[in-house]
């Protein structure tokens, strides 16, 4: 992965920096040897690694303030990091950047269940909102499946989504307000327990942005009452095409489950390997939940299994107890663990229009076989927000490679259907590269522009999103 | 006025241009904003049509100029909907034609149903805009998760022309509802009301609509018919100590909804119409707060409290009475028709936008100044 050359006259004053942090920060929150900046060499791209000069832990808005005035003065590259979880490497340290960590930000500041609202500390843990106010029945609705130690922080900046999103949206549309710090240290509200924004969506814009334009300390999100209940319903098909064409039939019938996730059959042999969740033996299977009071899950069931039956399953296994609900989900929920223990893999998020699933996941099957790597699909079926897996081994020499030129060819196949490189992880630097397959130079400039107004210098995370050579005049500027 | 045909023809007038310009869809929404003098009118009806509409994906992709009306068609026809059931302003601003669709997303237009499916900027998927240089720009595309690169499609929506001529416009879609139900509850105080809105709101019950209007608090479901019939008894039970009835006919609940949306009892009044968008609890007291400043006005309130209309007899700035109130508030209808005013931002985010308009719009040609 090509990365900007540190710059030498940074790296040259670390110890100035160093003190000057050190000023505004308790000692143990600045962190410069170099055995303990390691902690924070990569993220969930583990692929990457690359030790930060410095990183830091603020633990309230005016030291990050704080930090951000002094990196700007010294011109200095700041990468925020959440809980390190991102596997798009948003949060992969350059070797000449101070890593701003908001882990120690994690405090509930406000409960509002009138309002329906929660305001929490940006390093606060996505799972962690949810306990929060789950005594009281409420939830937030954004689940990715990273939830147990995402941050909110990390979930604002790559607009995380997860397997509810059909029905509840994904981070953009429940957050309601952040309190942000600008890369000169200059600290800006926006949007709050009001519904709507009063001149530009700005909200819209920092949600969604990779660390690019802020770095985000507090947060306002929405919660809502948890439904009465919930019964996941497991439908197997002889066909990948088949098992599309029922979840287009469901849509269409006004159906809304809560969630429709999509297992091809290397998932489903994999997964029921590992975790025996008794999967049946078929080419595609369907599990897809429903929500609500006991009668409202019957008359939605009772309306999917009829379209259900006309697309002739091999299997369709209704859920009699939670333990059976439980089980259902056992093999979604161990895929991706599941697959992991037989290889090494990397996971794909291309989303694509729903009706070209069969013909995408057909082509996907003969790219695996042009290129002699495995191809496993999950997939948002709801959505279209697809999971392939592409399994390689890492000890082999030019495998890493082959399946990262695999993975742009699906991601490319994504965005030539109608879809685009990333629904949920991110562009991070991962997919980079590719945002050209995506855009045409005019739109990637419309976003360019756009960071110049929040960071002229380009200090913040600069090295994300955009191919390299796109930024490369207005880092150096 | 000029009517480009085609999103190049938009480009090619933006290029050569150096007259200042205000863009009109429809016209049915010309009241909002600022009052600005332009040069000359572009009107985007001349880019009309349904481009793409998938029902089993949920997704429509239409250009920015196709009638509203028409849009809404299409989709009953699929047995779908916009998600976020937008006003019509033609009764209470004294418009007359036909809305569009690009003016719709200009102006963020959300109703009832926000309080639960998102505002018009939540189902907005995708955008394709001419910006102020002519430069043609997209963002988002047709698929509902999308996170490639920045979210220019939320930015473009309620940015009232003011960074680019939209061009094409992409959404996400609702089933329309098998059943429907509005649970009314009578004779509670604007207070009462809206602590009974927040405890269905905050009930499991999924609730779409939570009013309250003229001592009457109108509490909406939707859904399938086994489901209402169940949850109208579990909201009911919620107010047994209120007098409460139940409508289930789905035409009179959306005749009702519509004429709450569009602000019906203030439309025939010869008054100020102020919009406020504050935190839903605090609605109540805010109206509260400005009757005790001698301020006589009558009082809406949609959202769960959150959206509060106001007709204000007298010719002021309410503004002024709402200093420490966070949220904002927006002049829709000047007393006798007269200018409306936007909310005012405080001082670094009126510089963040002042720097993006600077981007998008360097000559400032698009509908300056309408946002203040």
């Amino acid at each position: 992965m090509e990365m900007p050359t540190p710059n030498a006259a940074v790296l040259n004053k670390k110890s100035h920096i160093v003190r000057r942090l050190s000023k505004v920060l308790p000692r143990e929150s600045v962190i410069s040897e170099e055995h303990e900046t390691r902690a924070y060499e990569c993220d969930a791209l583990t692929a990457y690694r690359c030790s930060p000069m410095i990183a830091v832990l603020p633990e309230n808005t005016q030291q990050v303030s704080d930090i951000l005035r002094i990196c700007h003065e010294e011109g200095v590259p700041v990468v925020p990091r959440g809980s390190g979880t991102s596997l798009a490497g948003g949060a992969m340290p350059t070797a000449d950047c101070v890593i701003l960590g908001v882990a120690k930000l994690n405090d509930v500041l406000e409960t509002d269940y009138d309002n329906r609202l929660i305001r929490v500390q940006s390093g606060r843990t996505n799972l962690s909102v949810s306990d929060a106010v789950e005594e009281n029945g409420f939830f937030y609705a954004p689940d990715p499946s990273s939830q147990l130690a995402c941050a909110i922080a990390g979930n604002i900046a790559m607009n995380s989504g997860g397997a509810h999103c059909l029905k509840y949206g994904v981070t953009t549309n429940n957050l309601m307000g952040v309190t942000m710090v600008m890369m000169d240290g200059e600290v800006v509200e926006i949007g709050g327990s009001h519904l709507d924004s009063a001149g530009l969506d700005l909200l819209g814009l920092i949600c969604g942005s990779e660390g690019q334009l802020g770095v985000v300390t507090e947060a306002t999100l929405r919660i809502l009452h948890k439904p009465v209940g919930a019964r996941p319903i497991l439908i197997a098909f002889d066909e990948n095409e088949v098992a599309g064409a029922c979840v287009a039939d469901i849509i269409k019938a006004g159906v809304l489950p809560v969630a429709m996730e999509f297992m091809d059959r290397l998932c489903i042999e994999t997964s029921e390997n590992f975790a025996k969740a008794g999967y049946p033996n078929a080419e595609a299977l369907l599990i897809i939940e429903v929500e609500g009071s006991e009668l409202e899950i019957e008359e939605q069931l009772t309306k999917i299994i009829s379209i259900a039956e006309k697309h002739n399953p091999v299997e369709l296994r209704q859920s009699n107890s939670p333990e059976e609900s439980a089980k259902i989900w056992l093999g979604r929920k161990s895929a991706f663990g599941a697959i992991g223990q037989i290889s090494d893999y990397m996971c794909l998020d291309g989303t694509i229009p729903v009706s070209e699933l069969p013909f995408v996941l057909r082509r996907i099957g003969e790219i695996s076989k042009q290129y002699g790597l495995r191809v496993g699909n999950v997939f948002h079926a709801g959505d279209g927000n697809m999971h392939p897996l592409i399994l390689f081994d890492a000890n082999k020499s030019g495998d890493l490679e082959l399946c990262e030129k695999m993975g742009a060819e699906i991601l490319r196949l994504c965005v030539e259907v109608g879809g685009c490189l990333t629904g949920e992880h991110g562009v991070g630097v991962e997919k980079r590269d590719l945002m050209f397959d995506q855009y045409s130079h005019a739109d990637i400039e419309a976003q360019l522009n756009i960071k110049d107004v929040f960071d002229p210098k380009w200090l913040l995370n600069g090295a994300k999103v955009f191919p390299l050579i796109a930024t490369e005049d207005r880092r150096a500027a | 006025m000029i009517t480009p045909k085609t999103e190049d023809e938009v480009s090619e007038f933006l290029v050569n241009t150096s007259k200042s310009v205000r863009i009109v869809g429809g016209g049915t929404r010309q009241g909002l904003g600022n009052h600005v003098e332009p040069e000359v009118k572009l009107s985007t009806l001349g880019l009309t049509g349904i481009t793409l509409l998938e029902p089993a994906a949920l997704t429509l992709v239409v250009r920015a100029g196709t009638p509203l009306a028409e849009v809404q068609e299409a989709l009953a026809a699929e047995n779908q909907q916009l998600p976020f059931e937008p006003m019509d302003h033609t009764s209470l601003l004294g418009t007359q034609g036909v809305s569009s669709i690009g003016g719709v997303v200009a102006c963020n237009i959300s109703g009832s149903r926000r309080i639960q499916a998102g505002a018009c900027r939540d189902s907005l998927i995708g955008v394709r805009f001419v910006d102020g240089m002519g430069t043609i720009v997209k963002n988002g595309g047709r698929v509902m998760k999308n996170v490639t690169g920045y979210d220019l499609v939320k930015l473009m929506a309620g940015s009232y022309g003011t960074l680019g001529v939209m061009t094409e416009l992409s959404f996400k879609l609702l089933p329309k509802p098998e059943a429907s139900a509005t649970i009314t509850l009578h004779g509670l105080s604007d207070a009462d009301g809206i602590a009974a809105l927040c405890r269905a709101l905050g009930s499991p019950n999924d609730v779409n609509g939570a009013a309250h209007l003229d001592g009457k608090t109108f509490i909406r479901i939707e859904g399938f018919k086994g489901s209402i019939a169940y949850r109208s008894e579990a909201l009911k039970s919620l107010f047994s100590d209120s007098e409460v009835t139940v409508e289930t006919n789905l035409d009179n609940n959306s005749k009702l909804w519509k004429s709450v949306g569009d602000v019906d009892i203030f439309a025939k009044m010869k008054t100020s119409i102020w919009r406020l968008s504050v935190k839903p609890t605090k609605g109540p007291e805010i109206v509260e707060h400005l009757r005790k400043g001698g301020i006589k006005l009558e009082a809406q309130y949609d959202w769960g409290g959150g959206l509060v209309y106001l007709s204000v007899a007298d010719d002021i700035d309410i503004r002024d009475y709402l200093v420490e109130m966070q949220g904002h508030a927006t002049l829709v209808r000047g007393n006798g028709g007269g200018a409306a005013a936007m909310p005012i931002q405080n001082k670094l985010v009126t510089k963040i936008e002042a720097g993006l308009r600077a981007k998008f719009d360097p000559r400032e040609l698009l509908n300056k100044g309408i946002m203040g």
